[in-house]
């Protein structure tokens, strides 16, 4: 597969489609153990990046993902920008140095997920975004030949969401709640497997 | 004049961000540079990278900039900012473990004598010891 402009530009436009769609559920969830805003922020974030979708489709894979990761970055205005934004930037770069798809599929994402950790100094346990882009990167690396991988990847993430439940979150803002954070799915994890599926469902349909 | 540290104030909330700016200047007085931030791109409460950008900027020194950070979501777009500073710069500009009142008045007290950046961000976090 190569990523040419038509699907990159139909990846980017699906994520950002189905994260604006989701805003009032990640708000709702945010309510619970944040500060409510992660819905309206990443709408703000994606709706910046649709508004630009056009030059950014037009650019290199690595530098238009980059540019998703920066637009992000500039426009969200909350932890979540960083996050979100370090990921796709690091994706990005990945692109740009020589990574290759589908056979580098794996350590492209597994770029994001280090950039997230590193940003976020956080690791998979601690009911986050993580809790996630840790699974569905186990998966991209031990099911990769299978034909049947995007599936499997969706597979991956809605469960992780659900194993957030009972997580106790010891980073972010659900932090400061201690053991009433235990009981709620994480926004974060919630977001991070609303852009998983969008992936998915774009590249399922491609194929 | 310009030659002391240079002190940015990051809240989610414009008014605490410019009410801790007139704290630091009434007690320290004019002689240390404030710039603060507060707020998301819409206006409502969050911190904004382009605003942190600008106010690292604004007071840049070429001592450095010492930044003090309210909630999670401030320190971390402030460290996103650093990073998008030109490279030269980078190295140069701190984000603090301290209080955000507080810490700015102590970091401002102590780069208004003409102190280092690492001895301003030092006297700020030492009010984060337990």
């Amino acid at each position: 597969m190569v990523l040419a402009a038509p699907m990159l530009r139909s990846l980017i436009a699906a994520a950002a489609e189905q994260v604006i769609a989701c805003a009032p559920e990640l708000t709702a969830l945010d309510q619970a153990i944040g500060d409510g805003d992660h819905g309206a922020n990443m709408k703000r974030g994606f709706e910046a990046v649709l508004g630009k979708l056009d030059t950014i489709a037009a650019a290199p894979p690595g530098a238009a993902v980059k540019a998703v990761g920066r637009t992000l970055v500039m426009t969200v205005g909350g932890a979540s920008g960083p996050l979100y934004g370090s990921f796709f930037i690091a994706l990005g770069d990945a692109l740009s140095a020589g990574k290759r798809l589908p056979e580098d599929l794996a350590d492209i994402f597994a770029s994001g997920v280090d950039a997230v950790s590193a940003r976020g100094r956080s690791q998979a346990g601690e009911k986050t975004m993580l809790d996630v882009l840790v699974p569905v990167l186990d998966t991209l690396r031990a099911e990769a030949a299978r034909p049947d991988l995007a599936a499997r990847v969706r597979a991956t993430a809605t469960a992780a969401v659900e194993r957030t439940v009972p997580m106790l979150a010891t980073k972010g803002r659900a932090a400061f709640l201690g053991p009433r954070s235990i009981g709620h799915i994480d926004p974060g994890a919630r977001s991070s497997c609303v852009l998983v599926h969008a992936i998915c469902n774009t590249l399922e349909a491609h194929l | 004049m310009s030659d002391t540290v240079g002190i940015v104030i990051v809240s989610h909330s414009q008014d605490i961000a410019k009410g801790t700016a007139d704290m630091v200047r009434q007690m320290v007085g004019n002689e240390v540079r404030v710039a603060f931030c507060g707020g998301n791109p819409d206006g409502g409460l969050g911190t904004n990278v382009p605003r942190i950008i600008d106010a690292i900027e604004a007071v840049w020194s070429a001592k450095g900039v010492a930044i003090l950070v309210d909630l999670g979501g401030a320190e971390t777009n402030s460290e996103m900012a650093v990073e998008m500073l030109p490279p030269e710069r980078r190295g140069r500009v701190v984000v603090c473990n301290a209080p955000i009142v507080e810490g700015a008045v102590m970091a401002a007290t102590e780069a208004a004598g003409g102190s280092p950046l690492d001895k301003v961000r030092a006297v700020a976090e030492e009010l984060s010891a337990s």
